[in-house]
């Protein structure tokens, strides 16, 4: 089936898409925008979050199909052109990417955080995160980066 | 695989009727699951996202109306006051992403012994409107709606529309064990919930038997005993316990032993019913 959606502004088509394929994989193999990763397949991990018509899902979740007319915003549309979104920035200065396979999930999650919430309380932003996982960091300087990008953005 | 994408309601049961074999989508967050592992391969999908009536609550008479497409995120941020025991659980459900996108009436549908929505809606008595184009409307008291693990009493042209539940007129509360606060099938769980006005208080386990399932003689004895403007009677609280643990059938699995399971129910019938008691006697000192 064919499927028209906007990601990230641009509006694309892809088409032969088989009916139970996920929006994830419509995302990495059909319209090239890798940044969004593919790890557990069952919504266990976080690391594919996008937003879809302004909410966090997982995309990995989403049928493509569901995706017909909708908005998609991947990790790859927060930067704008070379300037990092001030959450890209945080993690890099915070020391809070490894190995780096969870960070697009939690760098579109932390966004949609901070963008919803002023100030989050830790407490927050652990419910908020709780949902991406990160087997190398321990999360601490997640947690920093997090509350570093929230700063800036309630006091740039 | 057919992808049908109806965009109202009559195109909804339209689909089903003549496609009964297809299998409704509304988040993805079980049936995506099992198309991604290859464990289900169904003819067609019913994607209902489209039809944008499933995704709004109402009121009417005090009965809180919630439409099948309702995501756990909205049940959580609008229906904490008149519906907490839902509330409640939902806000266990997943992850945030997980809670934008299921929906009360995908865990309906899905009827796991596991989901987390099923023990308040048993507490609260709440009723699930499903329809088919050839016979319309029929309403499923909850406590009939769930027949086995992972089957209902919905029919193959039918598909669930709403979830109807009496705001709460008593404290409500859920509980569920796991490994940890988030991204957990519940090991076990239960839900509590007060009807002062009737003297009864309602009951739903989770998760310790092949079905979601009422503490029926737990009530009943309830009912029977309790002395609605006084302390809870340790006697009577132990005792309920027992009951609530003896209504489960649960099983050893991944999770954990039967015998945990039992255990954990008694622990969590005590430790609800005294949430919900305190809050009731505070709110007569009030």
């Amino acid at each position: 089936m064919r499927v028209t959606f906007t990601v990230n502004g641009r509006e694309e088509t892809v088409d032969d898409v088989w009916e139970g394929e996920s929006l994830l994989y419509v995302l990495r193999e059909r319209v090239g925008l890798p940044g969004s990763k593919n790890a557990c397949e069952q919504g266990e991990c976080g690391s594919c979050t996008v937003y879809l018509d302004g909410t966090p899902v997982c995309a990995c979740l989403v049928a493509a199909g569901q995706a017909e007319g909708r908005r998609v915003r991947t990790v790859e549309g927060l930067a704008d052109g070379d300037r990092l979104d001030p959450v890209q920035e945080a993690f890099v200065e915070c020391g809070a990417v490894q190995c780096g396979f969870c960070t697009p999930g939690l760098v579109v999650q932390a966004h949609d955080l901070i963008e919803r919430v002023a100030r989050p309380s830790d407490a927050e932003i652990r419910e908020a995160l709780a949902g991406n996982l990160c087997r190398c960091t321990g999360y601490e300087k997640i947690l920093d980066a997090v509350r570093l990008a929230a700063a800036r953005k309630a006091a740039p | 695989m057919d992808f049908l994408r109806p965009t109202t309601w009559e195109e909804a049961l339209a689909a089903k009727a003549e496609r009964p074999e297809a299998v409704p989508l509304q988040g993805g967050t079980d049936v995506m699951v099992e198309i991604n592992f290859g464990v289900r391969r169904p003819p067609a999908l019913l994607d209902l996202t489209r039809v944008a009536e499933l995704r709004t609550w109402s009121e009417a008479d005090g009965v809180h109306r919630v439409g099948a497409g309702v995501p756990y995120t909205t049940v959580v941020e609008e229906l904490g006051g008149a519906l907490p025991g839902l509330a409640q659980a939902s806000r266990t459900v997943g992850s945030p992403q997980i809670r934008n996108r299921g929906t009360v009436g995908g865990n309906l549908g899905a009827a796991s012994p596991a989901g987390d929505c099923h023990p308040p809606l048993l507490a609260a008595g709440a009723v699930v409107e499903v329809e088919s184009r050839e016979r319309g409307v029929r309403l499923i008291p909850a406590a009939e709606f769930y027949l086995g693990v992972k089957r209902s009493a919905l029919l193959p042209d039918e598909l669930i529309r709403a979830v109807r539940v009496a705001g709460a007129a008593g404290p409500q509360y859920f509980s569920k064990v796991g490994t940890r606060n988030a991204m957990v099938i519940a090991v076990c769980s239960f839900a509590v919930a007060l009807h002062p006005r009737e003297r009864r208080v309602g009951t739903g386990i989770g998760s310790a038997a092949p079905t979601p399932l009422r503490a029926t003689a737990a009530e009943e004895f309830l009912s029977a005993e309790l002395d609605w403007s006084a302390a809870l009677d340790p006697a009577l609280l132990r005792r309920f316990g027992e009951l609530c643990a003896a209504a489960a059938a649960p099983i050893d699995d991944v999770r954990g032993t039967a015998a945990y399971r039992r255990h954990a129910i008694a622990v969590l019938a005590r430790r609800t019913l005294t949430w919900a008691w305190d809050d009731h006697l505070g709110r007569r000192a009030a």
